[in-house]
């Protein structure tokens, strides 16, 4: 059997507005649009990954928060509505997945093996989070691979950043151990903003952009500062920068997606692709991928 | 509006958020001990006249400004994130949409930013289900529940206590006020067989004794004045602080004058879990510290540390 491989890793945020602002048929809501700039970089990463040969998604949420070990998907298919309760104006969304069971196995037991509590979720009335909801819409609108999410350990609040970054390393790893052993060509995700900071107030409609912006500029320049050396190649960097940006601008990263996707990867030292970085009810997000083919890596923006 | 514009709540719970007590209470016996406890406060709910449950979740947390459930029949298959395992949690409850739209009303007048939400399969918190499951299953009473926002702190968790008095005193409606929390809420970080289930740390389970004291003596504003105390020691540090005592007091008056009978405390996977009911008393002893006897008159300083020493 030829050797499986990480084809991609994305990171690729999830608030619930850039659906919202898509009109999609699956959400109830209905926009006048918004967040073009996050919206048509989705667009553009969707259009690329449409041209990469691949299995499955396996991607790491911080919206499926789990205190005792790490969890995955469980059963073949998932259908029910997902209602964001943070924002449940904008967001309800009617899903149909599917999920790769063999593949998601075979990554709990390889972590399981490297000392991680884990367990299979296998509750047929589960619904899955907005997080993987979103971001998956977004990469693939046609919903056309089965995906695997895996549950954010909440090692942060827990223990510290620092111990975050072991586990999810270690994670990482056993999950790219079993992708290569599994033959399956496979895209991660890690669903998550950068800075995080809401405004506690939304605007008549949501959608409105001249009420748009980033937090305060403390948030904005640390993550142009994560922004750029992903530019550079500095994945390495990035982790090691992780606890003390986490903790300034209370970074959505503190759920360890990036952490894992990239440790998956190996600590990648190429330039990651950006596909744009726009603020959501005042939180920094930025999209962007790691595209190990020297071939078909592109600059972006 | 009631005549003293004062509302009437009849009793206050606070009861925690994990679903054992609910899906697997045969599997130890403190999680029996619990489920016992829950049942003896809905049969109270029961025998009370109480008009509406208002329920403050601590596993609902918001963003933006406090939001208040209005659904009026609120029906979904709950499954919870970490203890999927010990089954599903079908629910159907039935929501008082005019308390909840009033109770928006005066949050705002009270400079407090909130929304109602009032979607068909909003997902209903865990903690939430849990006590509305097991206080009053068969819905004879219409309830409400409201958020924890992630970002609220002290003065704003008061006012929010606040404006659920404004609201209660105004439509007349005689209230049971439950807080959904646990004490210490540090959990195995590992899967345990129920049975040896313990309180997480010996630090937990001694500071959990004292908030219990405190709880037992109805010294609920004392508690109150405690809570950044109570979140440094031994909540995780998941929001920035721990608001339900907060919110309890607010919402019960500001003193310490109530009856307080701890039903129950046992560990939730290393939590701390009590099911504890607070009922409003004219029978203070005034040995405590805020229980001030007059707060319009200056009757020189009590002594409010030799009360209960031998004489
Ligand atoms: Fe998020």
């Amino acid at each position: 059997m030829t050797k499986g491989q990480i084809v991609a890793g994305c990171l690729a945020p999830h608030p619930p507005h850039l659906v919202y602002a898509d009109n999609p048929p699956q959400n109830e809501a209905y926009s006048e649009g918004g967040w073009e700039t996050l919206r048509w970089g989705y667009q553009r990463l969707a259009r690329k990954l449409k041209d990469i040969d691949y299995d499955a998604i396996v991607i790491f949420t911080p919206h499926w928060q789990t205190y005792i070990g790490t969890h995955f998907l469980g059963l073949p298919e998932f259908s029910s509505k997902s209602v964001d309760p943070v924002f449940p104006n904008l967001f309800r969304y009617n899903y149909d997945l599917k999920v790769d069971v063999e593949l998601s196995e075979a990554m709990r037991d390889a972590a399981s093996q490297e000392g991680i509590i884990t367990k299979m979720m296998r509750n047929p009335h589960f619904r899955v989070d907005y997080g993987t909801i979103t971001s998956c819409h977004l990469l693939n609108p046609e919903w056309d691979k089965p995906i695997v999410t895996i549950s954010s350990n909440r090692n942060t609040h827990y223990y510290s950043p620092e111990v975050m970054i072991e586990q999810a390393t270690a994670l990482g790893r056993a999950c790219a151990k079993a992708i290569e052993e599994s033959g399956k060509r496979v895209v991660l995700v890690a669903s998550h903003s950068l800075s995080h900071r809401h405004f506690v107030e939304e605007a008549p409609l949501p959608e409105d952009m001249s009420k748009e912006h980033i937090y305060n500029h403390s948030q904005y320049v640390w993550d142009m500062k994560i922004v750029e050396m992903m530019r550079q190649g500095k994945s390495r960097e990035v982790i090691d920068i992780m606890p003390e940006f986490t903790e300034q601008t209370i970074a959505e990263t503190e759920g360890g997606g990036l952490i894992w996707m990239l440790g998956a990867m190996g600590f990648p030292d190429f330039p990651a692709e950006i596909y744009g970085y726009q603020s959501v009810i005042g939180t920094g997000n930025v999209i962007a991928c790691w595209d190990p083919n020297d071939d078909t890596r592109e600059y972006v923006l | 509006m009631n005549e003293t514009n004062e509302p009437e709540i009849l009793f206050g719970i606070y009861c925690p958020p994990h679903p054992q007590p609910l899906l697997s209470p045969d599997a130890s016996e403190g999680y029996g001990k619990l489920r016992a406890a829950f049942e003896e406060c809905r049969k109270r709910i029961e025998e009370s006249e109480a008009d509406i449950i208002l329920v403050y979740s601590t596993t609902w947390p918001s963003i933006i400004g406090h939001q208040i459930q209005a659904l009026e029949n609120a029906v979904w298959t709950h499954v919870d994130d970490d203890f999927h395992y010990l089954g599903s949690m079908p629910y159907d409850f039935h929501m008082d949409t005019e308390f909840a739209h009033a109770m928006k009303y005066n949050c705002e007048k009270r400079g407090l930013e909130a929304r109602t939400v009032e979607y068909e399969g909003f997902p209903i918190d865990t903690g939430s289900v849990v006590a509305l499951q097991l206080l009053n299953p068969d819905n004879r009473i219409p309830a409400c529940i409201l958020s924890s926002n992630m970002y609220a702190n002290r003065s704003e968790t008061i006012v929010l206590g606040k404006a659920a008095r404004d609201t209660l005193a105004q439509q007349g409606k005689k209230a049971v006020v439950v807080v959904v929390s646990s004490l210490s809420n540090r959990m195995f970080t590992e899967h345990i067989d129920p049975k040896e289930d313990r309180i997480h740390s010996q630090k937990d389970d001694d500071w959990n004794r004292k908030i219990l004291e405190f709880f037992d003596d109805g010294r609920l504003e004392d508690l109150s004045q405690l809570s950044r105390d109570i979140h440094g020691q031994i909540r995780v540090q998941k929001v920035v602080a721990y608001k339900p005592a907060w919110w309890l007091a607010a919402t019960m008056g500001q003193h310490n004058n109530y009856d307080g009978e701890v039903l129950a405390y046992e560990a939730l996977h290393g939590s701390g879990g009590a099911v504890i009911t607070l009922t409003p008393s004219t029978g203070s002893v005034g040995d405590k510290e805020f229980d001030e006897d007059d707060v319009e008159f200056y009757r020189g300083d009590r002594n409010v540390l030799d009360k209960g020493m031998l004489k």
